[in-house]
């Protein structure tokens, strides 16, 4: 069963290169609008030392007395290791439910509960291969980190960004610093090229020679990227949004089907065995059914 | 279980200062602060099975403990319930699984499981080798099924008890839910037992969801069950306003979570005055040691918390943490002497507690 395999993983804890998340109370250092978003910088000692990229945090939303119990979970958008403040990272929240309204609307020097780091991170290349990050939104925060390390490598990082409208795209000016080129794409045409990310992917793809492509954003999206990468026969690597209730591998609302090393397909948990799945391995257009041949399925429809 | 007035009375007054030089004269006044727990006895027996806390988790919301071991030492806890095991491995139900409600959520996971012989080989053997007590909770489609994975279990070792969930709504027919039928109930109790060691512990989880949940408890209890676990979610419905279609793929699902509380506490409170022995697990909703006391005054002889660890990773043992100072600031020197002290018939002296801290009561001014 998945289960087995994500927890010996969890339970031999750093071994894999990875640290094993805590439980901090940061503060509020800054929160900056961007569009439609709202950037939070929070302190999180021994959380920010640590993050990789594609990693998560929870929020614990509304304070001790909240009817809200579950924690809204952010893709770390960038980490500053040292300063006076210890570690602190960024967040890219998108004010839409209760608890994102709320967080957005929090004051500088607030405390809110943080867990993480959380989930596995994207996985870098050893050589320096040319990469095309694509962020949907403000699915675009992860790719951040994730480009500072590939161009660290040495890697070509040719990033894409895309949103319904000018005011939904996250990151441009900032993402073109860190990337070798950055193209733009809205559907209302308001800003760079009118149309969708996947619809220029693939003349990015010829253009820069594309190794590796990575992609954060909507379900729908990704779906599309990894179909394309799995055409043109490129390894992906996609993070998936679910909708999660602890975030922390022990509530199994987060799953999704997923095919293993074995090809066998198994319900898998987002937030440990993921966010970050490759995109050859997840079954896109099954998603929100359990398929009749994953691991332990019901043989009669219903359950 | 009244009985427990008199001692607690006792020492409340005099035999907290006869602990020594740990405890101020002042403890359990006023504003003073103390810290009990170093000398507060919170050890349980739940019909045989003796805790040195008790403070669980509840089934489902741990899954086996490991995640949980990140955040804090799991083996300090009275013990962990594990996620409900069933016989073979279960894929659980489609997404979307979770809703959140007010101070509550709805989930249908449907038991999604590696199954009984992978758990025993993976998790309960972690648990064993970590040194952490374990209540197996197990599921079944059948009274035999149950009976199949207790066995399994008999063979294994390694289990400090059984609780057996007969009453997860997140099965398809609804008329599975064992719990909501005293007979059906029954027997899959008695095939667990059957399947058991004679001193096993098994607790039946049982459903609020009944007329009279008395009827239920006493059915099971007559059956072998050894206590109950009292309660699991109640079966809920949310609508999802965007796509106008029930929000959770399952279309209904077990709510949890704070909102439930007061169902859970009083039904704890009705089978403790049905039947003043038998070991009673509360759960529902508990955020806090606050929280924890009720359901200990209404009769609980342990507690699980479930739906905070989401919010909370490390919220069983802060729980247990609280719930010792709570019990110190009302002057009980042990745990076991709160236990259903709501049901007793008459203060035999002033009650301490009354007069100190009544404005802790905020339910009086709220």
């Amino acid at each position: 069963m998945s289960t087995v395999g994500t927890m010996s993983t969890n339970a031999s804890g750093s071994g894999s290169g990875q640290s094993k998340p805590i439980q901090v109370m940061g503060e509020i250092l800054d929160i900056n609008r961007s569009g439609s978003y709202f950037i939070l910088s929070i302190t999180a000692p021994g959380i920010a030392e640590f993050a990789q990229p594609g990693q998560f945090v929870t929020v614990g939303m509304g304070g001790e007395e909240t009817s809200m119990v579950l924690r809204r979970s952010f893709a770390i958008h960038r980490v500053q290791s040292r300063g006076v403040y210890g570690g602190s990272l960024d967040l890219v929240v998108s004010p839409v439910g209760k608890g994102t309204t709320w967080l957005a609307s929090r004051k500088r020097h607030d405390q809110v509960s943080l867990v993480g780091p959380l989930g596995k991170p994207f996985t870098l290349p050893t050589q320096a291969v040319s990469c095309a990050l694509i962020g949907g939104g403000y699915g675009s925060a992860p790719l951040f980190l994730l480009a500072e390390k590939l161009r660290e490598r040495g890697c070509r990082v040719d990033s894409i960004i895309g949103a319904s409208s000018d005011d939904k795209l996250f990151g441009g000016l900032d993402l073109k610093r860190v990337s070798s080129s950055l193209t733009v794409t809205t559907d209302d045409g308001s800003s760079g090229i009118k149309g969708r990310v996947t619809d220029v992917l693939d003349s990015i793809i010829d253009a820069g020679g594309t190794d590796i492509i990575y992609a954060c954003g909507p379900m729908p999206m990704l779906a599309r990227v990894a179909e394309i990468a799995t055409t043109r026969k490129i390894f992906s690597q996609c993070s998936v949004e679910e909708s999660m209730a602890c975030g922390i591998g022990v509530c199994m609302t987060c799953v999704l089907p997923v095919v293993g090393d074995d090809s066998i397909t198994r319900m898998v948990r987002s937030c440990v065995e993921g966010p970050i799945f490759r995109g050859d391995r997840v079954r896109w257009s099954d998603i929100g059914t359990v398929p009749s041949d994953t691991f332990g399925a019901p043989e009669a429809a219903g359950i | 279980m009244t009985r427990a007035i008199i001692s607690t009375q006792g020492n409340s007054t005099q035999g907290v200062s006869s602990q020594g030089s740990q405890v101020p004269e002042s403890a359990g006044s006023r504003g003073s602060i103390v810290t009990p727990q170093s000398w507060l006895d919170m050890s349980t027996n739940l019909g045989g099975l003796n805790l040195s806390s008790p403070v669980l988790t509840a089934s489902g919301c741990a899954a086996a403990g490991r995640e949980l071991d990140n955040y804090f030492n799991i083996a300090e806890l009275g013990a962990i319930v594990t996620k409900s095991i069933m016989l073979a491995p279960r894929a659980g139900r489609a997404t979307p699984r979770m809703a959140e409600t007010p101070s509550g959520m709805l989930n249908s996971i449907g038991l999604q499981g590696p199954g009984v012989d992978n758990f025993i080989e993976q998790d309960l053997a972690w648990l064993n080798a970590r040194g952490v007590r374990t209540i197996v909770s197990i599921a079944g489609g059948t009274a035999e099924e149950f009976g199949k994975v207790a066995a399994k279990l008999r063979v294994a070792g390694g289990v400090d008890a059984i609780e057996v969930n007969i009453s997860c709504p997140n099965v398809a027919d609804r008329g599975q839910v064992f719990a909501c039928r005293s007979d059906s109930a029954a027997n899959v109790v008695q095939a667990v037992r059957r399947n058991s060691d004679s001193k096993m512990p098994i607790f039946a989880k049982l459903s609020p969801d009944v007329t009279d949940i008395v009827e239920i408890a006493r059915s099971v209890v007559s059956a072998g069950a050894t206590g109950v676990s009292v309660i699991n979610t109640l079966l809920g419905m949310v609508m999802n306003t965007t796509t106008m279609r029930p929000a959770l793929a399952g279309v209904t699902g077990g709510l949890s979570g704070p909102a439930i509380r007061p169902v859970a506490v009083r039904c704890v409170w009705q089978i403790r005055q049905a039947m003043p022995e038998v070991p009673i697990i509360g759960m529902g909703g508990i955020r806090s040691g606050h929280d924890a006391l009720e359901f200990i005054l209404a009769g609980a002889n342990a507690v699980s918390v479930g739906t905070s660890i989401f919010n909370d990773p490390s919220a069983p043992i802060r729980i247990q943490r609280e719930l010792a100072h709570e019990l110190g600031q009302r002057g009980f020197p042990k745990f076991s002497d709160a236990v259903s002290y709501a049901h007793r018939t008459v203060d035999l002296v002033p009650n301490p507690a009354q007069e100190t801290f009544a404005d802790d009561w905020d339910f009086i001014t709220e």
